[in-house]
């Protein structure tokens, strides 16, 4: 633990040197493309959120994706029917919680297979939103709020404070389940349940209530990821159009050991990864085909798995149902 | 349907005749089935490892790039030499793409489900990229190869596409590997109880490389039968979505390598008539991914399927993600 | 007075099997009550039920008058009960502190107050007398401390019952003795204690009324004033207790297992296992007596080839067994009953007759070359069926339908049937019914008498005791005395297994 401490403020220090280094020799596009990390990796991380509070509480969703692009969707359709941007947004939230709890309502009440229980959310949210879907709309969508005095700080001015109302919204989030999840009593008993859900039983808490309770919330902020997506980043919807963020999502949680500020870390260098790629593609450096940069993600997520995969405890009743009534 | 404003009788009329109404129909359901049964019967045999190998997509594209490569490129063969060849291109790469998947889960423990759906979209960018570039037809803007030629073409059985009785006749092999040979027994094992197979000096690791690897070889073989024998070309567009209907052919299948066979037909009927039911019906062609999906979620859910749960598939799938 | 815990007509059926039917019990302030039973005799479902941890078919279930609705745990929890499990309910990578405040959490605003948790675990520690570390994580802990959390968490809120679920059967005898103590002081200050044991000793030594359960029922209800502990154990079995098996003389020849030196880890990577000798010869039973945790099952699981040694070996004839192979070891002659059926011995959705060929399924004559021979699987499966009393409607019936003591004797049936020189047997009782325990003695002594050499673990003194040629007593990962069947007296033995010299 402690040697992973150190590591950890060794690379933080290497990228700040880095960074800084970088910043003096072309301030302008050091900030663009640490600024475009922060807005490319911040739906990675609250997806990868979505996976800490299942999974902390012992429930495994692979339906993430499905969450993304259900709430993406709905939000999209809502804010371009109502041409009213915040009715999108939460109807994103909302569509998120459908989902969470659709999820809760087959894999705890159900009992199925979680696994399989996510391959259906994923399966029905592609097959429901391209059956709905019409081309040619558009919606309103979220303008950047530059937060007076902090956005004059050069760099940080850019990076953290001029950005869309949701940047800043998800990010509190983040860091609110990040303190809520090790300092609170919900935290603690989530991650008791998550753990040894006998214990949690025996002491009085509902585990049935929690991890429902729990699922569901995290549809919620994976609804919100999906409306950041369709009505802030990107503007528009279209087929497939989360591209298996999902599914990276999860392999950034497992990097990140379940804890909310270190899937944050591996979000935000997928991030970077992605908005490097675009300034040399963007200032021409080097000629790379879009179908390379398109899988850059992917075979990231491959290596940071084959890196932090066995090294990493999951919680220790994931996957498994919970059976109060034994012989 | 009707939110769109069609006669759902229409629809599934159109449905039922133009997937098994007329020979020429029934003849394009059993094409539309043998990619589905190999994709189902490659998912089938993950399930029955313990394995959700959803990276089927992933190994049927692949396995169909190498055969159709293998279709146009090699000259100068007769049929029974250059036809074997180019299926086998497809098997081995097919194979290829599931043994890596397979290895990544036995030698660095990484959850199947995330690699095969990463490799999935990366195989996908990576045909896409190679039928546009390298073996892009000469003279052709449209990312796909030459087709190929006749001495790799699969020929027709009375009009039947003769790939059809081939995916029969495996799956019901494979059912009788799982039914009587030791080395099925072995999946099997596994797929129950990975403690117990260990135990009985069953090796996990190689259990889970020969699922993946056989899955693969499987499904790259549908791939290979698709572009030999239907379209007759590789074109990168093909086929989204067979992989998908992989899983739900497996499941609705029981997992047992002999449901894939009708599964497979039922959905082939769907997915064939579903551009005549746009037709007869005006309903969009997508919403045959929503009654796939609600097929699916069907198969599994508990009040209609008690069935499901207390069959063969003993294996449960869920675990850590680093095991 | 009015009893403080009422339990009126309380049944409890699972799929197959009648737990508890009709019982009836009471438990005043200030009294301790023993609950006494052998294995399935549904104490602990019982028990469960009052704590809502599992739901009653039919009866009523009061505290201090009120009824409790069924399944209500925090109901339970509110109205003063607490509950000392058999497994225990801690969380491992969680700290002592988090542990017991679980629950009820002191809080600070919407935050936790870990300060004043603290505080609230020592205070607790120091009320009670039982020490604990609220820094340590739980898994670092040994169980003897797990089982004081275990305690200080039941006690934490006032209670005014106290359930305990066979406290005592990870504990050496003196930290048992300590536990009764803190029986003895509650009951003192007018908690009503309500405590499950099969161990008659504690009984006697605690007890103000014994109530014995058999089959699910109540057999008899006495007090320890009243009877001795051979009529209790009678009340427990219904019968005269033969615990005296019928065997003949043990015929020792060579030294067929013998261990040397080995040192073996457990899985929190302790030394569990300590430069252990031992040598069984063929033709006898050497029963390993000790206290849970003494390094029996990393032993056991060590000379399987289930379990990494450190250093030692283990021979077979004369043969080095290779380590973490089980099969190969299995090959070499050495049968195994597994400790954890579920998760080794058997394939529960396997039918009857693959399980009975796990371990030899690519063998002739199951299987020739890759191809199986579904005949000869059925001829075994037939045979062994018979032969070994397994209850069931047909080979092709899966495991998972099967009672407790009829998967353990297909996993008995599978193993003895082989051709063997070594039998390991752990735990091979446990879980299984009267009849079944019976049947299982006789064929241990039987593959004693074909000559097998036979390793008998097991956490019932009185199993070793009656099976046994030679006991050894385990302590602290080593063997600390080999005694000769007649010289093996009960407190002997009770006394080398708390690590006293004899």
């Amino acid at each position: 633990m402690k040697r992973f401490l150190t590591f950890k403020w060794i690379l933080t220090l290497i990228l700040i040197a880095i960074t800084g280094y970088l910043y003096s020799r072309d301030g302008v596009i050091t900030t663009s493309v640490v600024a475009t990390a922060l807005i490319f990796g911040l739906p990675l991380a609250l997806a990868a959120m979505v996976g800490i509070m299942c999974e902390r509480t012992g429930i495994v969703n692979i339906g993430i994706e499905g969450t993304l692009l259900f709430s993406s969707f709905i939000g999209f359709f809502v804010a371009s029917t109502t041409n009213n941007g915040v009715f999108g947004i939460f109807s994103a939230i909302l569509a998120g919680v459908v989902t969470g709890l659709f999820l809760a309502f087959m894999s705890i009440s159900w009992k199925m297979d979680q696994i399989i229980a996510g391959t259906i959310i994923n399966i029905l949210a592609t097959g429901l939103t391209s059956f709905l879907y019409k081309q040619g709309h558009t919606a309103p969508t979220t303008s950047p709020i530059d937060i007076p005095f902090f956005s004059n700080i050069p760099f940080f001015g850019q990076v953290l404070f001029m950005n869309g109302p949701l940047v800043y919204f998800g990010l509190v989030v983040i860091f609110a389940l990040y303190v809520a999840l090790y300092h609170t009593s919900w935290g603690l008993r989530s991650r008791a349940v998550g753990e040894h859900p006998g214990s949690a039983d025996t002491a009085g808490v509902s585990v049935f209530r929690l991890r429902y309770l729990n699922v569901a919330l995290a549809g919620a902020v994976g609804g919100l990821a999906g409306a950041y997506l369709s009505l802030e980043l990107v503007g528009s919807w279209d087929r497939g159009f989360t591209a298996g963020k999902g599914f990276t999502a999860l392999a950034l949680m497992i990097f990140g050991r379940w804890n909310p500020m270190g899937a944050l870390a591996a979000a935000m260098f997928f991030g970077l990864a992605q908005a490097i790629t675009n300034q040399l593609m963007f200032a021409d450096v080097a000629h790379i085909p879009e179908q390379f940069v398109n899988m850059l993600p992917y075979v990231l997520t491959i290596v940071v798995l084959a890196i932090s995969a066995g090294k990493v405890r999951p919680p220790a009743a994931e996957g498994q149902q919970y059976e109060k009534e034994q012989a | 349907m009707l939110l769109q404003g069609a006669h759902p009788m229409d629809a599934y009329g159109s449905l039922f005749s133009h997937g098994f109404g007329s020979w020429a129909g029934f003849a394009k359901t059993l094409g539309k089935a043998t990619p589905l049964m190999l994709s189902g019967l490659a998912v089938t045999i993950g399930l029955r490892s313990g394995l959700f190998n959803i990276g089927v997509q992933g190994q049927l594209v692949s396995g169909a790039l190498a055969a159709g490569w293998a279709g146009y490129a090699i000259h100068g063969l007769p049929i029974y030499i250059h036809l074997p060849i180019a299926l086998l291109f497809g098997i081995a790469f097919g194979a290829l793409v599931g043994w890596i998947a397979g290895a990544l889960k036995a030698y660095r423990g990484i959850h199947e489900v995330i690699t095969t759906i990463m490799i999935n979209s990366i195989v996908l960018a990576l045909v896409d990229y190679l039928a546009g570039h390298n073996f892009q037809e000469p003279g052709q803007t449209l990312a796909r190869t030459s087709a190929v030629l006749p001495s790799a073409t699969i020929p027709k059985i009375f009009g039947l596409p003769s790939g059809f009785f081939f995916a029969v006749l495996l799956s019901w092999g494979v059912w009788w590997i799982f039914q009587r040979t030791t080395s099925g027994f072995r999946l099997d094992t596994v797929g129950r109880n990975k403690n117990a197979a260990w135990y009985a000096g069953i090796s996990v690791k190689r259990s889970v490389l020969i699922a993946m690897g056989v899955g693969g070889a499987i499904a790259g073989l549908g791939g290979a039968i698709e572009t030999l024998g239907v379209i007759g070309r590789f074109e990168p567009t093909f086929n989204t979505g067979l992989g998908f209907d992989g899983i739900t052919i497996a499941l609705l299948g029981r997992a047992n390598p002999l449901g894939v066979i009708p599964g497979a037909i039922l959905i082939g009927g769907i997915r064939g008539a579903s551009a005549s039911m746009q037709f007869d019906a005006g309903v969009a062609p997508e919403i045959v991914d929503l009654i796939l999906a609600l097929i699916l979620f069907c198969v599994t859910a508990p009040f209609l399927s008690k069935w499901l749960r207390s069959t063969e598939v003993g294996a449960k799938i869920t675990s850590g993600w680093s095991n | 007075m009015s009893a403080l815990l009422e339990i009126t007509n309380v049944t409890k059926t699972f799929p197959g099997v009648v737990a508890n039917e009709n019982i009836s019990i009471s438990v005043s302030a200030g009294e301790i009550v023993a609950l006494l039973g052998e294995n399935g005799a549904g104490k602990s479902t019982l028990v469960k039920s009052v704590f809502g941890m599992v739901r009653p078919d039919s009866g009523e279930i009061r505290i201090k008058g009120e009824l409790i609705s069924p399944g209500d745990t925090s109901g339970a929890i509110a109205r003063g009960v607490g509950m000392v499990h058999q497994h225990f309910q801690l969380v491992p990578v969680m700290t002592v502190t988090e542990n017991i405040i679980l629950g009820d959490e002191p809080k600070r605003g919407i935050f936790l107050n870990m300060k004043a948790a603290r505080a609230e675990v020592l205070a607790l520690s120091e009320k009670y007398g039982l020490e604990v570390d609220p820094d340590a994580f739980v898994e670092d802990l040994a169980v003897g401390t797990q089982q004081r959390i275990e305690i200080l968490k039941a006690l934490r809120k006032d209670v005014d019952l106290l359930i305990l679920d066979e406290p005592t059967a990870v504990l050496t005898p003196q930290e048992t003795d300590e536990l009764l103590q803190v029986m003895r002081n509650l009951a003192a200050s007018g908690v009503g204690v309500l405590f499950i044991t099969h161990k008659l000793r504690e009984v006697m030594a605690v007890a103000d009324r014994v109530v014995v359960l058999r089959n699910g029922r109540v057999a008899g209800s006495t007090s320890p004033k009243e009877t001795d502990e051979e009529g209790l154990a009678q009340l427990m079995v219904g019968r005269n207790v033969v615990l005296q098996v019928e065997k003949g003389d043990a015929k020792p020849e060579a030294a067929t297992l013998v261990i040397r030196e080995l040192h073996v880890n457990d899985d929190r990577k302790h030394l569990a296992v300590s430069g252990l000798n031992l040598e069984v010869r063929a033709g006898e039973i050497v029963g390993v007596a000790g206290v849970e945790g003494n390094g029996q099952r990393e032993l056991v699981e060590a000379i399987c080839g289930m379990r990494p040694r450190i250093s030692g070996e283990v021979l077979v004839s004369g043969e080095a067994t290779p380590d973490m192979h089980p099969h190969k070891v299995h090959s070499m002659g050495v049968s195994h009953i597994p400790e954890d059926r579920e998760k080794h011995g058997l394939v529960s959705s396997y039918s009857i007759e693959d399980n009975l060929v796990l371990n030899q399924f690519d063998r002739e004559p199951f299987a020739k070359s890759w191809i199986r021979n579904i005949g000869a699987l059925e001829d075994n499966a037939t045979r062994l069926v018979e032969e070994f009393d397994i209850r069931t409607p047909s080979i092709k019936t899966t495991a998972s339908a099967l009672s407790g003591g009829n998967k353990q004797k297909v996993v008995v049936a599978r193993e003895l049937s082989q051709d063997t020189r070594v039998v390991v047997a752990a735990q091979p009782t446990r879980g299984v019914d009267v009849g079944s325990i019976e049947f299982i003695h006789n064929q241990l002594i039987a593959a004693r008498d074909a000559g097998a050499a036979v390793l008998l673990v097991s956490a019932e003194l009185d199993e070793i005791l009656s099976l046994a040629d030679r006991v050894a007593v385990m302590f602290g990962g080593k063997i600390v005395a080999i005694l000769d069947a007649k010289e093996a007296e009960r407190g002997l033995v009770g006394r080398l297994m708390a690590g006293l010299s004899a």
